[in-house]
């Protein structure tokens, strides 16, 4: 396993949402303790795809997946895997900030309680306090309400929520979309230091942010059969400078639609 | 035909110089407002009538120099008649069987409302919540019915001569299951305001169903829970009919639920419902109660409002 | 971050600890089910209750042998051997008064026949036993009944019967019926309805089309909440303070020359009923107003109708459905309530039916209630077959307001 350099992968893998075909015959390797942008117009699966990985999806009824997809040798969708233990090693983080209506450090400790945690919980949520660069901000005020917090300051508690069960592969759906650019920059910087220990997976609408934040990245569009699919993945910088696909340069130069 | 195009365009020409955009005053339009209006109103009036007309003669009972607000509120008897004016008598069987009647339907009604709002599939709800509302629409008289003829024997074979025939615990159990629908609709409401993202963020950090439920979506609907059981409360201490006819007939200062007592409720049901002359201390005593009663519940039905009305600011 | 790894339960731990949360989680999904069956069983026990008590052997007998009074077997008597018999065997008050109800020829050969059993050969029911019992025990029940009463009869009878229905009450409860506590609640509904329903579509439209958004809109809508939360009890008292005392001239009908009733009359408990359901109307008459699209008011403002004419011609009849079934429901409600006709003084014993709003009157729930808290079994049995009528009277109402509500339901 140790070496094996892929954190997570698809093989046509496809999610239907009851006879609609939302994305369809996704391969892509992501490669582990780097960050991978997913970008698209919108309504191309983005959502779906990544909300795919940690199995979100379940609690759509309509929603079934087909194809593969592979964490270290096992595939997330067969039979006998557990979807809570899949999420458990899966963090997400949401659009929207949406810590728990409890303190801030009981929006901590719970996943790591819930999760049979046995260590010191003060610590652990100083560390993942400090990893998501919130500590300074909130060590006065731990047993406040989480509600209290800026925008900004909940999407990181999120995160810091996150990190505390220490997942091997962290997904975000647009994490930054609903803050500021100042915000914006210190999630940014935030996810460069989270790299040295996790996966990041990221699905953004900001193609600044792509190509800043990025190590590889997916492009997705939907086929006329509004299917969204990825047309090309590739190292960052490949597909911001010398696409292969007309399309992404279309869309990363601003052209598209 | 050449003049009469000639006329129609005259004719449009003087219609546009003499239209008038001041301010008519319409008046079938004013009366129907004023009417709208007195109808709207209506209701602040059956709030000022019940007030004075409890207020009035509940002053009347005060007045009496026999009573006074310390044997109101201190003796443990209550027969006006003969002097004998302590509510605690009667206040006590509400208090037993509303108690009883919540530690039925608060679990039982909140257990329901979290089925129904996070596990039940739309199929079984469609099934589930009639059921609710079919229990929720059986006059209450029936309850009492159900109470003495078949709660009551059963409490009988269980307990024995410790159990008297009217009791407050057969006429507070059937209460409870009178109350639980209120308690799990309202209560469902609140689980459902609680908005997705909360569950999904609890889902992501691999939480079980049951772990999102208890510790994340219940606690978020708190207030709305509590909500509706203080609206529970409040319907169990104004209930009638299931204790008039299983909870016993006189008053009786206990809080055994095997014994026979009459509530606030059950007391005006029974002495309203035989030969009552006015002007007596028996009449004018009910309107005491009466008015102890509409209190009460009205204090439980803002508090209830209030915290409905805040818990919805939090997430609309 | 990597010191942690180790205090979080690993591999095999996990899964262990996991299968733990997920027994839990099992037992308490089941936990959370069976409050949902409960309150089924509990509504299953109810129904099952009534219907048992409504059925059942009953053992009676004669206190007066019908031979006494004619040679004819009893199930060969004809309309005219009854005349005769009840003619030669009443005393003339009874006979004059019961000529002065109805005559005694124009009646049915049924009728008579229950005079002579109610009046002559007097029935005395001396036990009766639940339909279950009935099914399951009868030989039992025949050996028992053998015993005590051995010169009793032995019937499977059901007390829910045609002549329930139209047979007025009674003081023995194997003759009585619902006829007059039916009309009566039928009144009590109807004026308490013509009451509320224009009333409450009125304020329902005055806050939803008029009212400005200010204190005393705040306070009224409040009120109406809190009106929609006061114990019936509480009604009742406001119905005897207000409709039967004060306003006695003109509930008892004195102002209008009928002299022989005070104010508990029908008028007076259909108000009271009528005040009750108020909050209820326009709650729900609001909801269907605020169901009604803004463009269908822009629209019908954009070519120049005035407020009311929009109301008129275009909310009101957009949201009648809604209006209509919330009535339904309010009537529902009126037809169980019980507290509030006990204190403004509903007849607990009435045998002429109501004719008109000053008179007295009796309602069905009045009646269940007084029949349920006697003590002899075969009152609980009419008391049974009372709910019966009163839940199929219910079951029909809250079916209509299902269909309307289907019927009419739009998709905006
Ligand atoms: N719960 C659902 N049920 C049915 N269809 C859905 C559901 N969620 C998404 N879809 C459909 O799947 C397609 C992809 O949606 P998705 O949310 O993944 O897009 P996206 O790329 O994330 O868009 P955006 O950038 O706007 O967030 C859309 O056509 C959408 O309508
Ligand atoms: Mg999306």
């Amino acid at each position: 396993m140790e070496n094996n350099n892929y954190a997570i992968e698809t093989n046509d893998l496809s999610i239907h949402y009851g006879k609609f075909t939302a994305v369809k015959n996704v391969s892509m390797k992501v490669e582990r303790k780097k960050i991978t942008a997913i970008i698209g117009p919108s309504g191309c699966g983005k959502s779906t795809l990544l909300r795919a990985f940690n199995r979100m999806n379940d609690f759509v009824p309509s929603c079934h997946v087909t194809g593969e997809l592979m964490l270290q040798g096992q595939n997330l969708y067969s039979r006998d895997v557990d979807p809570v233990e899949v999420r458990r090693k899966i963090g997400m983080v949401f659009q929207k900030p949406n810590p728990f209506p409890k303190s801030i450090y009981e929006n901590i400790a719970w996943g790591a309680r819930i999760n049979g945690f046995k260590g010191k919980m003060d610590e652990l949520v100083e560390q993942s306090l400090r990893a998501a660069a919130l500590w300074d901000e909130v060590k006065d005020k731990l047993q406040q309400s989480a509600y209290a917090l800026s925008g900004g300051q909940q999407q990181r508690l999120c995160i810091a929520r996150t990190i505390a069960i220490q997942p091997e592969i962290i997904l975000m759906d647009e994490p930054a979309s609903a803050l500021d650019p100042i915000s914006t920059l210190r999630i940014e910087e935030l996810m460069q230091e989270l790299k040295q220990n996790y996966t990041i997976i990221i699905v953004t609408h900001n193609m600044q942010q792509a190509a800043r934040a990025s190590d590889y990245t997916a492009m997705m569009m939907i086929d006329d059969q509004r299917a969204g699919g990825v047309i090309e993945f590739d190292v960052t910088k490949t597909i911001f400078t010398r696409p292969k696909d007309k399309r992404t340069e279309d869309y990363v130069t601003g052209r598209f639609g | 035909m050449k003049e009469e195009a000639l006329d129609l365009k005259t004719a449009k020409a003087q219609s546009f110089r003499q239209i008038d955009l001041r301010k008519k005053t319409r008046l079938g339009e004013g009366t129907i407002q004023a009417l709208l209006f007195l109808t709207g109103i209506l209701s602040i009036f059956t709030t000022i009538a019940i007030v004075y007309e409890l207020g009035k003669e509940a002053m009347l009972f005060f007045a009496d120099p026999d009573v006074t607000l310390v044997k109101f509120f201190t003796m443990t008897r209550w027969q006006p008649g003969i002097g004998e004016y302590g509510i605690v008598a009667l206040v006590s069987a509400t208090l037993t069987t509303s108690a009883i009647a919540i530690s039925i339907a608060l679990p039982l009604g909140l257990a329901s409302a979290i089925y129904l709002s996070e596990y039940a599939s739309p199929k079984a709800r469609s099934v589930l919540k009639p059921i609710l509302e079919i229990l929720a629409g059986i006059p209450t008289v029936v309850y009492g019915y159900f109470a003495l003829l078949f709660v009551t024997p059963i409490l009988k074979s269980i307990f024995g001569d410790g159990i008297q025939v009217y009791n407050m615990l057969s006429a507070g159990l059937v209460m409870g299951i009178m109350i639980l629908p209120l308690i799990a609709s309202m209560s469902e409401d609140a689980l459902s305001a609680v908005p997705r993202a909360l569950r999904e963020g609890a889902y992501a950090m691999g939480a079980t169903k049951l772990e999102t439920s208890m510790q994340v979506v219940v606690p978020a609907a708190l207030s709305g829970i509590g909500a509706a059981v203080i609206v529970g409360i409040s319907r169990a201490v104004g209930e009638t009919m299931i204790v008039a006819v299983a909870a016993g007939a006189g008053p009786n200062f206990s809080f055994n639920p095997l014994d026979a007592a009459e509530t606030m409720t059950g007391h005006i049901a029974r002495i309203s419902g035989g030969d009552l002359s006015y002007n007596t201390i028996d009449y004018t005593s009910l309107f005491a109660i009466a008015l102890m009663l509409f209190l009460v519940t009205l204090v439980l039905n803002l508090i209830s409002q209030w915290v409905v009305n805040r818990f919805r600011e939090r997430y609309e | 971050m990597s010191t942690h790894t180790n205090t979080y339960p690993q591999g095999d731990a996990f899964n262990a600890s996991l299968k733990t949360r997920y027994r839990v989680a099992t037992i308490w999904q089941f936990a959370f089910l069976s409050a949902l069956l409960i309150a089924i069983l509990a509504l299953t026990a109810l129904l099952y209750n009534v219907v048992d008590g409504a059925f059942g052997y009953v053992a009676y007998d004669y206190k007066k042998d019908p031979a006494t009074f004619t040679p004819i077997p009893v199930n060969e008597l004809t309309k005219e051997d009854l005349l005769v018999i009840l003619k030669e065997n009443l005393s003339s008050g009874a006979y004059n008064k019961l000529e002065n109800e109805q005559k005694l020829e124009t009646r049915t050969q049924g009728e008579l026949y229950t005079l002579f059993l109610e009046r002559l050969v007097q029935i005395d029911t001396k036990a009766t036993w639940s339909m279950t019992d009935s099914l399951f025990r009868s030989a039992e029940i025949r050996a028992e009944a053998a015993e005590k009463y051995p010169d009793a009869q032995l019937e499977f009878r059901s007390w829910l019967t045609p002549q329930f229905l139209t047979t007025p009450m009674s003081s023995k409860a194997e003759f009585a019926g619902v006829r007059t506590a039916v009309l009566g609640s039928l009144w009590l509904v109807g004026i308490a309805i013509l009451f509320a329903l224009p009333v409450g579509v009125g304020a329902a439209i005055y806050l939803q089309e008029y009212a400005p958004k200010n204190w005393l809109t705040n306070i009224i809508q409040t009120n109406i909440n809190n009106l929609a939360g006061v114990p019936s009890i509480v009604y009742g008292m406001l119905g005897l303070a207000v409709f039967v005392r004060t306003m006695e001239a003109l509930t008892s009908g004195s102002a209008f020359g009928v002299t022989d009733s005070n104010g508990r009359t029908v008028l007076s408990a259909g108000l009271t009923m009528g005040i009750l359901v108020l909050p209820l109307i326009i709650i729900n008459a609001q909801e269907a107003i605020k169901a009604v699209p803004d463009s269908l008011r822009q629209a019908a403002f954009g070519v120049g109708a005035t407020r009311w004419q929009t109301v008129w011609y275009h909310v009101l009849p957009n949201a009648l459905p809604g209006i209509l079934t919330g009535s339904i429901l309010a009537i529902s409600r009126a037809l169980g309530e019980t507290a509030p006709l006990i204190v403004v003084g509903a007849s607990t014993f009435i045998s002429l039916d109501p004719n008109g709003p000053f008179s007295k009157f009796t309602a069905l729930p009045i009646q269940i209630y007084q029949w349920t808290t006697r003590p002899q079994s075969e009152f609980h049995a009419i008391a049974a077959s009372a709910i019966i009528v009163l839940l199929v009277l219910l079951l029909t109402l809250n079916a209509t307001a299902i269909l309307l509500r289907n019927r009419f339901q739009r998709k905006w």
